[in-house]
């Protein structure tokens, strides 16, 4: 057997060695910016150079041909750099005006939409989904490429009140985290146990003391031990299924899809906050999830069409009031909405202000 | 001969409209015939359309890993390996980029061809931690391929209980409004636990993200264990004349709608000559007008971090966002960072010692109370700290004498 190899324990690459020279140059020393048209931005610095970042979109599971291609255009308009967003867009950088034009038609001609700036909808962040996680409830890349097919003018264009961020997560782990509007999975029954597996896959003590609400206990069944489900008092949310995958949690028909809207994680204006769960029970309804996409879209026709200027979606609700929401929005509001969790009552309305 | 293309009706449905599609990338790669990743992903097609079909995901974890490292590795093995062979083992190596996503092509190529030579030809750009995903490598090609990635000066991500890979936004690489140096200290915080991260040995996860201000471009508040963000103490920064151009920009009444009455502290009016008057004691640097207005209003100059603490999604018990444990602390000096990278050595310190298995940091404070955080990590209590004082009178008040000391001696420091 050959000698196996130490790692070099390099830790985190210096990002400057990647950077633009203008950014390197500039570094710390940016005096403003806007943006002279959706999709580009203009950072100006306090030399008086000026950086243009073209921003697109392109599928975050990407083949080597797309990575490249991305590269040829990279090479060409920007002296071989490329950075990446948090949300997985693409930006492609140039201190040359003349190239801004050239570039976004390269990179619309190769497929890949320029857009994501400012008040608009951004790339929706996703998580794995059925294509390589171990414990999906449903596919993320699949419900993702619906929806932007969908939203594809909104990425393009900056016609929204305030930035949109949509999130997805294929189970109530909620990888995808929070947004002005989530896409999450919610289980709707508990989990189907395999006896016959779970004392030989399980550390049962663990899975015990997963769950939230003390509904799994220690059981034999045909003579082996194994784990039995309070099923009254199970809140369906799937914490046991990744540390004892026989407690099956995901159901071809039962884990179903809920909206949530208003997450903000930053503190401009409003403080944070999170997503809440205004509709729910949607078919898990692969390869385009219709149903998801149509609730989607009321919730943004409403924002767009009522929210001030500058409002994230979590800030014009609570100025219009939930009322209000569910009356544009036609969502049925009903006993699941009411937050019953600890800390719930904070949700709740102590005080004599009503919308009528 | 190579393997037949399977049949995805479903699939196919998502090759149509105009976002770039997934399913064709992968396609490229299953009709790759010259590349030994081809029968793979056609092998990984087919596994992907059953799950379409069925509404159910069939990959299981396992152990994989790399000489050296206890994590980084995320072993996939197919539960229907039987029909879809090829594709048996799908492993993803995490990888940790440059902090603020920077790349140039060379390098990415040279990660194209390292994957099309040992893995499946699929890089996901990036993972909601921030690692650069290398997905579907068989087990046999793991040590190989990541012998290669290391090499090129890439080290692997976190992932299990320990320091996972780390986010930031760009920070003054390109942003005028970024308060401290994010990249830099994203990059001397995580290299300071790169033990923690590939022999992971903590109670539980452990996240660390940076965003130069309020605005958490790097999504920090509720998905870091410890939110880096930059704040200023003195007085935002105000050029009056171009405050009148976007007066004259936008018009009076929707400067006043869109800048005056959206501050959420009241701090802003503005004056019978359309100048700003700002009220800055009452400023709680959340960045809106800077946002509207990115000519006329900048950060102040007197500029540093504010730490939150234990931002987590909903397991185990609910969701919380970070809340604040250090409201300031200067970030400039070499000596600055070092005092960062040292909280961050304390604070997994104290996890180790105090968290339960399983539990995260804003969990452990919740049971233990920020107080016996605070004291615990030597850290001052402060006003920035809370929303408002208690509500309930359910607390013992014993040495409070003692409390109004220590509290008239930080005062009398602070003055001196």
């Amino acid at each position: 057997m050959t000698e196996l190899r130490r790692p070099n324990e390099c830790g985190v690459p210096d990002a400057k060695q990647f950077m633009p020279p203008v950014l390197v140059k500039n570094y710390g020393k940016w005096a403003w910016h806007d943006r002279p048209r959706p999709g580009v931005l203009r950072h100006v610095a306090e030399s008086g150079d000026t950086v243009y970042t073209v921003k697109a979109g392109f599928q975050r599971q990407a083949d080597v041909f797309t990575i490249r291609r991305m590269c040829d255009i990279a090479d060409k308009y920007c002296d071989g750099h490329i950075r990446f967003t948090i949300r997985s867009s693409v930006e492609f950088m140039t201190d040359d005006e003349a190239k801004v034009e050239p570039l976004i038609k390269a990179l619309e001609d190769a497929g890949y939409p320029v857009g994501g700036t400012g008040n608009s909808v951004g790339f929706i962040s996703h998580t794995q989904g059925w294509l390589h996680c171990d414990i999906p409830g449903t596919d993320a890349s699949g419900v993702v490429k619906a929806m932007m097919d969908q939203l594809y003018d909104e990425f393009r264009n900056e016609d929204m009140p305030n930035r949109v961020k949509i999130t997805t997560s294929c189970c109530q782990i909620n990888c995808g985290g929070q947004g002005d509007i989530a896409i999450n999975i919610q289980h709707t029954k508990p989990p189907v146990i395999n006896h016959e597996l779970v004392s030989g896959v399980c550390e049962r003590p663990a899975v015990i003391a997963r769950c939230p609400v003390a509904a799994i206990r220690p059981a034999l069944v045909n003579g082996k031990p194994t784990l039995e489900v309070d099923e009254k008092k199970c809140v369906c949310c799937g914490a046991c299924y990744p540390p004892c995958p026989p407690m099956q949690i995901n159901d071809p028909v039962n884990s179903k899809i809920a909206v949530w809207v208003g997450g903000k994680h930053s503190s401009t204006r409003s403080k944070p906050m999170f997503h809440k769960l205004v509709a729910a029970g949607l078919p898990n309804n692969a390869p385009r999830w219709p149903e998801v996409a149509e609730v989607v879209k009321k919730i943004l026709g409403a924002y767009k069409a009522d929210a001030r200027p500058w409002e994230r979606m979590g800030e014009w609700i609570e100025r219009i009031g939930w009322p209000r929401f569910f009356e544009m929005t036609d969502l049925p509001f009903t006993k699941y909405h009411v937050d019953n969790w600890r800390g719930g009552r904070t949700n709740l309305n102590a005080s004599a202000q009503l919308h009528f | 001969m190579s393997k037949k293309m399977p049949e995805t009706p479903l699939l196919d449905q998502l090759e149509s409209g105009p976002w770039p599609s997934f399913v064709t990338g992968l396609k490229r790669l299953a009709t790759a015939e010259d590349k030994p990743y081809a029968d793979m992903m056609k092998s990984l097609l087919g596994q992907l359309e059953h799950s379409y079909e069925t509404r159910k995901g069939y990959w299981k974890g396992g152990t994989v890993g790399v000489f050296g490292y206890g994590a980084g590795v995320i072993p996939r093995f197919s539960e229907v390996a039987d029909r879809y062979g090829e594709s048996a083992e799908f492993h993803t190596i995490r990888i940790m980029p440059a902090p603020g996503f920077f790349y140039d092509t060379k390098t990415l190529r040279q990660f194209c061809d390292i994957w099309e030579e040992h893995g499946s030809g699929l890089i996901a750009l990036h993972g909601q931690s921030g690692d650069v995903m290398f997905q579907g490598c068989r087990t046999d090609q793991v040590q190989v391929a990541w012998d290669k990635i290391n090499e090129m000066g890439f080290d692997m991500g976190g992932a299990g209980a320990g320091v996972r890979t780390s986010a930031s936004c760009l920070g003054p690489a390109r942003c005028e409004q970024s308060c401290f140096d994010t990249l830099r200290a994203h990059k001397v915080v995580i290299d300071s636990c790169t033990d923690d991260i590939h022999r992971p040995s903590l109670p539980y996860k452990m996240k660390f993200k940076f965003s130069g201000c309020a605005n958490d471009c790097a999504n920090a508040t509720q998905r870091a264990d410890i939110a880096v963000f930059g704040t200023w103490r003195d007085d935002m920064q105000v050029n009056q004349d171009e405050v009148k151009k976007k007066v004259t920009e936008l018009g009076r009444k929707e400067f006043i709608n869109q800048v005056i009455r959206m501050c959420p502290a009241q701090a802003l009016a503005l004056n019978d000559d359309d100048t700003l008057d700002v009220d800055n004691k009452s400023c709680v640097r959340c960045m809106h007008c800077i946002n509207v207005c990115t000519k006329a209003l900048k950060p102040g100059r007197d500029r540093g971090i504010a730490l939150l603490a234990g931002g987590k999604r909903t397991l185990k018990i609910g969701d919380m966002m970070g809340t604040v444990i250090v409201p300031f602390m200067k970030m400039e000096t070499d000596e600055d960072y070092e005092a960062l990278v040292d909280f961050g050595r304390r604070l997994l310190d104290f996890f180790a010692d105090n968290a339960l298995e399983h539990e995260r940091l804003g969990e452990m404070i919740e049971r233990i109370g920020l107080v016996n955080f605070l004291e615990g990590m030597e850290l001052d209590l402060d006003l920035n700290m809370i929303t408002r004082p208690r509500t309930n009178p359910y607390v013992r008040t014993d040495e409070w004498d003692e409390e109004v000391r220590k509290w008239n001696d930080r005062k009398a420091g602070a003055a001196e």
